[in-house]
């Protein structure tokens, strides 16, 4: 029974690394960009909460509705002002501005807000666990979180396979310069991607806060779990990716119960095993590029 | 009317420059053929006027206004709209899907799904399979849909024999003949030179990035056009 609470534990935090990973997937897809700073922005999201909180004496969940738009409108500026220039140039000029980007958001926020750890307080969800019999118990706050991701992931695939925006999105994942000569205005459809990217973020930050302290340098930690959540789904594929984000959170969990220090290294095992055993991920969509 | 009018039209690629000053008109309603062999520019020239290229202002004029070096995404919302050389399908998108991201920018005109799987009964039949499941003259067949779901005002068709059996690109020529009586003005780069003559009004022909020889098919001889197709 132990166990099988440990799986279920790192279940449910495979949701919360699927949210970190979405976005991270998404704008990969769509515009071929690796975003180093995408951790740095969820914890730029959790500070901005805390000042939220404190300022307007906020819930932090009440906090979401104005963290997610705000940083969703950062990602569009971010992306229209700066990522657009750097695109179809190979992958070096995005990396290297991206990367630099995650030291000054880090610095900045060491200037701001100081080296403490902080902590979002919700007022009793985080602690709360709602009894499944035998035993066997799981936290009401990982369970929302789980649900939010894969309500999200649904919404999300929803979009993409349906929506006139979804297949712009698709149609210059598959080749963006014709996508182009079609009509779509990619500088506009990428700062969206971007926009969207950041606004789910937000919330990954915004739930990490809450279930744990962090540190103005707590997001590169972020980055690599997310990576390891896209890498082990598959490159893609937004199912792939919270299948990802479970199978870290439960090689996590169950690492951890082994020995309290093997919790992330076991995790990167599996990351490895998955790399060498299947490099384009489990739920790699093969895709005809020419 | 004149509704296209090209006028000193350069264009580079980096360095290289690959159009030297061409110049060219047609007219609204017309079916204009540009050919010449390969390296000549053709492909180029029609990039330029979608907007994949940066050329000066006042180089491209479409229905009176000067329209040079406005982004593609522009200049499909007035109109011009490319087939690309070699297809381009979006693998990873459906044959309907592929032709609703041609109709991505909502422009009014007569074309619709329904009307693009009349012209091309295949495209209906197989609306749900991958676009690139197609054989190449379906694709070529989906990639003209895909211009027509923008309704476009000026159709930029680029080599559509490419890669294909004769009774194919008859079939294609067919398609594109009943665009034209339509009233949608045609400007299409050929390098197959028999086909597209029995549709063009008028022909150009590009030499080294320069036309070589304008006029009217019937009147140019068999010479001549060999003479400025390969150079004398």
């Amino acid at each position: 029974m132990a166990w099988l609470d440990t799986v279920l534990q790192g279940v449910l935090l495979g949701g919360l690394y699927a949210l970190f990973a979405t976005g991270l997937s998404l704008i990969f897809g769509v515009m071929r960009l690796v975003n180093l700073a995408h951790g740095d922005f969820s914890i730029l999201a959790a500070f901005l909460a805390v000042v939220l909180v404190q300022a307007l004496e906020l819930n932090p969940l009440v906090a979401l509705v104005l963290v997610v738009p705000i940083m969703g409108a950062v990602g569009w500026t971010l992306q229209r002002l700066v990522l657009n220039r750097l695109l179809g140039r190979g992958i070096l000029p995005a990396v290297l501005v991206t990367f630099g980007l995650s030291i000054v958001i880090q610095n900045g926020l060491l200037e701001t807000f100081s080296a403490d750890s902080r902590r979002l307080n919700p007022g009793g969800i985080e602690t709360a666990s709602i009894p499944l019999g035998g035993g066997l118990a799981v936290g009401a706050f990982p369970l929302l979180t789980f649900a939010v991701a894969v309500l999200l992931l649904v919404g999300l695939q929803l979009v993409i396979g349906r929506s006139a925006i979804g297949r712009a999105f698709r149609a210059a994942s598959d080749d963006g310069a014709t996508a182009a000569l079609m009509g779509i205005d990619r500088d506009r459809l990428y700062g969206l991607a971007m926009a969207l990217s950041l606004a789910v973020v937000a919330i990954a930050g915004i739930v990490l806060g809450i279930r744990t302290t962090f540190t103005f340098s707590s997001g590169p930690d972020r980055l690599l779990f997310a990576f390891e959540a896209v890498i082990i789904g598959g490159l893609g594929s937004l199912w792939g990716t919270l299948v990802g984000g479970v199978i870290l959170g439960v090689a996590q969990t169950v690492g951890a119960r082994l020995s309290p220090g093997w919790g992330i290294l076991t995790g990167h095992l599996v990351f490895l095993a998955v790399l060498l055993l299947r490099p384009s991920g489990l739920f790699a969509k093969s895709r005809r590029v020419d | 009317m004149t509704l296209l009018s090209v006028r000193d039209l350069s264009a580079f690629y980096g360095d290289f420059q690959a159009l030297f000053g061409v110049s060219l008109d047609v007219a609204e309603g017309e079916t204009v053929a540009v050919i010449g062999a390969n390296g000549a520019g053709k492909t180029t020239f029609l990039r330029a006027l979608a907007g994949a290229l940066r050329v000066s202002r006042d180089a491209v004029a479409f229905a009176g206004r000067s329209v040079g070096g406005r982004p593609a995404h522009a200049l499909v919302d007035l109109g011009i709209v490319l087939v690309p050389e070699g297809r381009k399908i979006f693998p990873s998108l459906s044959v309907r899907e592929n032709l609703q991201i041609g109709a991505y920018r909502r422009r009014a005109g007569p074309w619709t799904l329904e009307r693009v799987y009349r012209l091309f009964p295949v495209l209906g039949e197989r609306r749900d399979q991958p676009g690139t499941n197609l054989s190449g003259g379906e694709q070529q067949m989906l990639a003209i849909g895909r211009g027509l779901m923008a309704n476009p005002r000026l159709l930029l068709v680029d080599e559509i024999s490419l890669g294909l059996a004769p009774v194919v690109v008859k079939h294609l020529y067919g398609a594109l003949g009943g665009v034209h009586r339509e009233g949608t003005t045609l400007l299409v780069v050929e390098q197959d030179v028999s086909q597209v003559l029995a549709v063009a009004q008028r022909v150009y022909c590009l030499r080294k990035g320069a036309v070589a020889l304008e006029g009217v098919p019937a009147r140019l001889t068999r010479a001549q056009i060999s003479a400025a197709y390969f150079g004398a």
